[in-house]
Formats: structure tokens, sequence, C-alpha cells
């Protein structure tokens, strides 16, 4: 699914966020919004006027004072209420915010302090923490209706410093209800006064999500290619629970981790007793995965036997567990009830090896990039395994 | 830094040497386990601990990891993580954390029961010198209170302490008062035959949310036999008051506990069926307390400690075997020694910890007044022996009672962390000390291991949990948590790969 398009700015502008704006509206609400205005539109001056943006698919008019992106290569994509932002510098305009979505994210920076061999969204070592806040904010304040649910990620978020603390303060006050969960490697957690400060925010309803990938530091420390960081991100994951703060442990399933799983959930269990949830996930085949293929890949068909033996390690013992990212023709049946559609919305695809497949709702597919590298065991499942399936796990 | 990467000899920096964290051990079914001081173990090839000795366990082997991994040593490649294994032993040791939790009553000592194995009862149908008066009971509902502990269990015990329900009536409402006051939060246990259970009583006990444990030894033949009463008819009594318990008070309002005499030894399956004829879901199987009664009537009730380790095995065998065909039945004794091995918890068993339970986790408050260390202490003294009396309601302060010399001098056999025998042993993490026990049995509070009932009970229960949990049957295991847990077992799933 399209996230972004360009077109030709009118004028140099820097960046604006507003709410995309199909129809005529209020003087009020124009303040906030961004108009696009479609082939064959016909409007006058004052039909244009108060936007904080303007957006035309064909040629604009002149304008000198609001700013403005015409020639948009698509605009297909574009529905009324989406959040997006138009860069005056490269003609840019990118979708921020979907309402219609169930999974929302807040990116706030492309830093990190890591640099894991199967990072999805590898770093970019570029001072963005400044202007993404700017960003972020604008994003927050033009939210009307808050989510259930909302993802802070990165880059490493905690690079943020005060800047973190600002968003979850500003998300708290805007909408206390939603749940904010963090995607941090933890390691920032280690300082104690890092972590008081962020439990002194006291949100409501925010977790972290940190990555373990061993339950000794040498693997993890490869892994994630920094020498301490297994030894700061326990520290971290402790101080943290100390301080009230929930958290979930999220494992990534390749040919590092996998070795040592059950071990690494038995010091989970033995550990980190406080975790709310922890989640298996499998390899996504984009960011640094390629490059790294010959040191990460493991077929998941080959390895169901040793995630069946990690959850079922972690679920009678009443940890709650799931699995991220795998299909179901891949899983063993015990497992179907802790899968979980973890993709998002814009991400998700399938195969045609499962065509005729008759657990298509129940799987969450693939991520559109997997299209290139999955498990050479995909197969369709036929309705009567599927309905069996289903009735015992129920 | 981005797309450059490092290879795995960067991180995994191989350290000169290592060092050893605090653990124990033993040889068992020809491996080696280990046990470390937070309670986690390790069954490795014979030969570790002695490779751990002279250093030369090879570093980078899956070995030296998983020992790393679970702190029993550590090298100069990582942090240790000090704060972490201290957060596990401080974990492990929540039990001490607060003060006396569990506060026994005696408000009399008479009883319409007359067992062999009862170590106070009297004979008496009248009120008189074996009842607690109110003075005494106001006395000892303070000292209660004046415990640290956020929560704390009031039980009343007897004798048969329905024989004294004025007295009952008379103590719950001044202990939830003073406890409101306090800010604490008050459970009240009533331990009966259910001889004597009537109507209103029942309403009592429902209104004032009081949860019922009472004795069933088996079926009719073996229960009556162990406890006689007028008209022979304890068994009939028990599951009449069993039944009137749960109209009254929910299923889960009342639960049983059996004791094992030498009559029970040959009838463990029939014991534990009658459980499950009575729809109860755990079952503690427990030996005879060698004190009081039951000593002097030894030739009629006492056994050695490896006949009950016998039923003990039989009777584990058996309930496994009823879980496995679906219904669910925990063992409790099993329950909270696999909840020490198996968990990073403590548990608050209090016949079960070091430092031992007596006074840190439990008080007796006998209808005299007296204060014992616990419900076996005072059952010496009915033997005159005052060894564990602590103090007296209308003397002492809860200060004093600590600090007196029968506390101090218990105190001191109280850790097995300091006991001969004890402080070298693998299962020092998971048993606990009983000066009680050592005192009543052999004359010693610090007690002699190798010829100790409760060391005999205890290494054999353990290394027997140990050898089912090295064998890591996926059945028993599943059963295993589910006891731990308190939720239904994860069933095998019908399905074929």
């Amino acid at each position: 699914m399209r996230l972004t398009t360009t077109g030709s700015p009118s004028h140099p502008f820097g960046s604006v966020v507003g709410i995309l704006a199909t129809e005529d509206s209020g003087r009020k609400e124009r303040a906030r919004e961004i108009r696009l205005v479609a082939p064959g539109e016909a409007l006058t001056a004052s039909n244009l006027a108060g936007y904080r943006g303007l957006l035309f698919c064909n040629d604009g008019p002149e304008s000198r004072s609001t700013p403005l992106i015409q020639r948009l290569r698509e605009s297909d994509h574009l529905k009324d209420g989406d959040i997006v932002v138009m860069e005056g510098a490269t003609g840019l305009v990118r979708s921020l915010y979907r309402p219609r979505e169930r999974h929302h994210h807040l990116f706030v920076t492309e830093r990190c302090n890591s640099n894991c061999l199967m990072c999805s969204q590898p770093p970019k070592d570029r001072d963005d923490i400044e202007a993404l806040t700017v960003r972020n904010h604008a994003i927050i304040d033009l939210i009307d209706q808050p989510p259930s649910y909302l993802t802070i990620t990165g880059g490493e978020p905690t690079l943020l410093g005060d800047h973190l603390f600002g968003l979850v303060s500003h998300l708290k006050a805007k909408m206390p209800d939603t749940e904010v969960h963090i995607l941090t490697n933890g390691r920032t957690f280690a300082w104690p006064v890092f972590t008081r400060r962020f439990a002194e925010l006291d949100h409501p309803n925010i977790s972290l999500g940190v990555p373990l990938y061993a339950d000794i530091p040498g693997v993890h420390d490869y892994v994630v290619q920094a020498v301490g960081a297994f030894d700061q991100t326990i520290a971290g994951l402790h101080q943290a629970a100390r301080n009230g703060i929930r958290v979930e442990i999220r494992v990534v399933l390749h040919k590092q981790t996998l070795p040592r799983l059950l071990k690494l959930a038995e010091f989970i269990y033995r550990n980190l007793t406080f975790a709310e949830h922890v989640a298996l996930m499998g390899l996504e085949y984009t960011g640094y995965t390629p490059l790294n293929i010959e040191e990460l890949w493991i077929d998941p068909f080959d390895y169901r036997d040793q995630l069946e033996a990690a959850v079922e390690f972690l679920a009678i013992r009443n940890m709650n567990v799931s699995i991220y990212n795998h299909q179901l023709c891949v899983l063993k049946p015990s497992m179907w009830s802790f899968a979980k559609r973890s993709i998002s919305d814009w991400k998700n695809a399938y195969l045609p090896a499962c065509e005729g497949c008759s657990a298509l709702e129940e799987c969450g597919g693939f991520f559109q990039w997997a299209v290139r590298k999955h498990s050479a065991h995909i197969h369709p499942i036929e309705a009567d395994r599927v309905r069996e399936i289903l009735n015992v796990s129920a | 830094m981005a797309r450059t990467f490092f290879p795995t000899e960067k991180y995994g920096t191989k350290p000169a040497t290592f060092s050893l964290l605090p653990f124990r051990f033993m040889r068992l079914n020809s491996k080696e386990l280990l046990v470390n001081e937070a309670g986690e173990f390790l069954f490795a090839p014979s030969g570790t601990v002695q490779d751990l000795a002279e250093g030369s366990v090879p570093i980078n082997s899956e070995l030296y990891l998983d020992l790393k991994a679970k702190h029993f040593l550590y090298d100069e490649a990582s942090s240790p993580l000090f704060d972490l294994l201290a957060t596990k032993i401080r974990t492990k040791f929540d039990h001490i954390n607060g003060g006396t939790k569990l506060h026994i009553f005696v408000v009399t000592l008479r009883c319409e029961h007359s067992c062999d194995y009862c170590q106070v009862s009297r004979q008496l149908t009248t009120r008189g010198e074996f009842d607690m008066t109110p003075a005494t009971a106001d006395r000892a509902i303070e000292m209660m209170m004046d415990s640290p502990s956020p929560a704390v269990t009031l039980e009343f015990q007897g004798g048969e302490p329905l024989l004294a329900f004025d007295m009952i009536q008379y103590i719950v409402p001044r202990a939830k008062r003073l406890a409101k006051e306090r800010g604490k939060l008050l459970d009240v246990v009533l331990c009966t035959n259910l001889a004597c259970i009537t109507d209103e009583i029942l309403s009592y006990l429902r209104d004032e949310r009081i949860k019922v444990s009472t004795s069933l030894d088996g079926p009719a033949f073996l229960h009556n036999r162990n406890r006689p009463r007028r008209g022979g008819d304890s068994y009939e009594k028990a599951i009449e008051g069993i039944q009137r318990c749960r109209e009254v008070l929910g299923h889960e309002g009342v639960a049983a506990l059996m004791t094992t005499t030498a009559a029970s030894l040959e009838h463990v399956t029939e014991i534990i069926d009658e459980y499950v004829r009575q729809d109860f879901h755990s079952i503690f199987l427990r030996p005879i307390s060698p004190y009081g009664f039951a000593i002097r009537t030894r030739h009629r009730t006492g056994y050695e400690m490896d006949k009950f380790v016998e039923f003990y095995k039989k009777g584990l065998d058996h309930i496994l075997e009823i879980n496995r065909g679906g219904y669910r039945l925990a063992e409790v004794y099993s329950q909270i020694l696999l909840t020490k091995i198996l968990t990073p918890h403590s548990t608050y068993y209090v016949d079960m910890q070091s430092p031992a339970g007596g006074a840190w986790n439990v008080l007796v408050y006998n209808y005299d007044g007296d204060v014992y260390a616990s419900d076996e202490s005072r059952m010496l003294a009915e033997m005159k022996d005052w060894t564990f009396r602590l103090g007296n309601v209308h003397r002492d302060s809860r200060a004093s009672v600590f600090t007196g010399e029968p506390a101090l001098k218990m105190f001191e056999a109280s850790c097995n962390q300091a006991l001969a025998g004890c402080s070298d042993c693998a299962f020092q993490s998971y048993c606990g000390a009983d000066p009680v026990y050592h005192y009543a049995t052999q004359g010693d509070m610090y007690g002699h291991r190798p010829t100790s009932g409760f060391c005999t009970r205890n290494m054999s229960v353990l290394k027997h949990l140990f050898s089912r949990i090295e064998e890591n049957d996926r059945d028993v295991m599943r059963i295993f948590w589910s006891w731990i847990t308190g939720s239904a077992p994860r069933t095998e799933a019908a399905l074929c790969d």
C-alpha cells in the first residue's frame, strides 16, 4: 500500500503537517487541513483560502503564501482524514497517520545505538530528532479520534532524551486511554535517572517492547552488533520493572537466536518474570536482512519444533506468549492459538501458493517483502483441517 | 556504522579465566545436580563440579554458557549482573518479608473426638479451664495486629473450636475492627471436624467470609479408625459437613487435610480416590506429627519415615494417573516443593522455610494466653515441655516474645544455611529448618541429619521430584505446572502433523 508520492512545490517552504481534505470545509477546520484538489475541480480563490497547505493533482495556481505542491504523481491513496506531511524542499507528500487502519506509528528517529543484523529499518547517522519531534507533536495535535493503540518506533526512541518525555507527556494529556507501545532496545533504561524520569511521567497506558536475542551476552551482542548491549538491556529491563514500567520481550527467530531459544525462554521466565508478554517473531526480509541472509536464514518449517518447545515452555508457566510474522501452514497446529495477525495492513500480502487455502482469514500472511524470501513449505490448508485444528485449540 | 557488520568473535570474547558464584551440588541419577543461591538448577555431566573447581570447564562450550546464563559463574567478558542475582535471591526469600502472617488461636482444648494421633484434646464437654477467656482473646488480637505484616490470617484451632463458638463470635468482630484500624487485610480460617456444625454456624461463617478447613483421612473404614468419636460416625459427620459447607459457602469454601497413620500406609490409593469421590482438587499427603499423644501411642500410629516416603511415591504416581485421566488433583506438598524448584517465587508454607516459620511466619496463641512458635510447639507443652513457649499475651509484647531466651535459642537453629548437614546440601534452597521437630524427635534443636525423619522425608521427596523433572515427560511436566499455576493443564492437542 502506498504511503508516499511526489509533486512540484510552488515555492520554497519547510514541512507542513495537516489533515487531508478533499472537499470544502469551514474556516476553522481549514487552519488544520491540507486541501487535495482533484483534476477538473473548479475552484475560486476563496474556495482555497485559509488552508494549511494545498495539493493539486494537475497544475495549481500561483502561490507565494500557502504551501502548495502540484502535479502529484499519485493521489488515489490519499483519503479524507489522513494526516500527511508535505515537504517544500523535495515535493514529497507522505502519509503519516491513517485513522481507518488498525496499526498506528509515530516514527521518532532514524538514529540507533545498535545495528542489528536483521534490522528492518536500518539506522542512519543523521540528526533528525528535532525535526521529527516537531512533526510528531503536530500529528498528536491533529488526531481527532484517539486510536486504541499507538506505537512509538525508530531507530531508537530513547535517543530522543527529553524529547521522548515531551512526546509521552503530550500523548498522556491528549489521549490517556490510548495504549502506547515504545519499541526500544532498552539499553538507555539501564540508567536509573532516565528510567525514574520516564516512570514519573506516569502515563497510564504505556509499555516497552524490548528485543532480547539470547540468554548470554555473546550471542545477543553479536546480533545487535554492540558490545555490552546485553548487560545494558537486562539492567534496563530490571530498572523498568522496578519503576513499575510494563515490558514486553521480543525475540526475532533466526540462525543466531534459535540454537538457544529454549534456554532463552528459561532465562526470561527466571530473570524477567515480570514481562507481560513475550513475542516470538519471524524474520522480515527487508532492511539489513538480505545483506546478512547467510547468517540469518532458517526455514520456519525447519524450526517449528524448537518454536513449539519454547512457546510451550512459557505457556505452561502462565507467561503470555505470542508468535508473530509466521504463516499457519509452517506452524505446528498446537501453535495456531499463539499466532497473532501482527503484520500491518499496508505490509501484508499472500503468495500464489496460498491460493485455495482455507486458513487465510486466521493467517497472518506475509510481509510484502517476504514474497522474495519465504519458507519452502507454504501450502494451502483444507477447510476440514482448519476446522479440526481450530476446534481442538478452542 | 551502517552496513558494516563485525564477526561474532568481536562479541563472544573469550575470557582468560572465570570466577564461581555460590552454588551447592549433589550426585543424582549419574549426573550432577547444581543449585545456585536463587534456587536455579542445572543437571550437568558427572565431573562438572570438579572441572569448575579446577577452572577447566572449556570456555564457550555449551555447558560453560549454560553455567554462565544460570549464574553459576561469571567472567570479565561481561557484567556479572550481581544486581539481577540479588533480585532473584531477594524474591526467593520474600517469605521473611513483612512479619508474622499466620496467627493460630486455640480457643479451646475440648473435643468430642479422641484421635490417637491428636496431641492436645481434652474429653470435657463443659466450659472451663481449657477455654480461652475474653481477656486473653483481647490481648492475643492485639499481639496479632502488632505484626508488621500488611496481611494476616487468623486461624481457629482446638480442640474442636466449634465447642467454643461463642469465643469465635467474640474474636472475629474485634479482630476485624482492629484490622481496619491498622489498615491490614484479614483472612479468617476455621479448622473443624464439622461434627458439630449447625445452620446457624454456617450462616455465620458465610456472612463473616470464614473459610473452613477440615479433616478427611480417607474412606469411612480408615477415617473412622483414625478419628474415633462416640457413635463411630466421624466420617459420616465430616462428609455431611462438607456437603453443607459447600451448599452455604460455595464449593471452594471448604478444604480438607489428611493425616497418615500406620493404618493409612497400605491404603494410599483408596485415600486419594476418596478425595476425588468427594470432589476435592487437592490432597496433602501428610505424615503424622511426632508430637503429643502421637508419641505415646507410637506403637499404634507411628512408623518409620521411609514407610511414609513409599506411601508418598505410590500416592504421587496414582495422583498423576488421575490427572492424566482429566481430573485435576494437586498433591499439595509436591506443589509447594515444585514451586520452590521450578519458579523464581517464594512460598509461604510455614513448615518448610528457612528461617523456620516459627514466630517469623506463625504464632500460636494458646487458650491460656501462652504464645508458641508453632502448632507443634504447644503440643510439646501439653507433654510438659515448655521449650518453645515464647511468652504469654498477658505479660509480653510482640517485641519481648521475639527477643526472649526461648525465641533466641530457637532462632539459632532456624536457618538451614547454618546447620550441619544442610549448609552444603544441594537442596538447601528448597528445604527448611525445623528446630521444633528435631527437638521433639532427637532432643536437640539442631538435629542430626542422617537420622532425622525431617531430612529423610525431604531428601527423598526432593530427589523423587527432581528425577521426574529430569525425565521431563511432557504430560507430567504439564500436570506439575498446572499445580504450580493453578491453571488447567494444557492438554495434548489431538492432532498429528
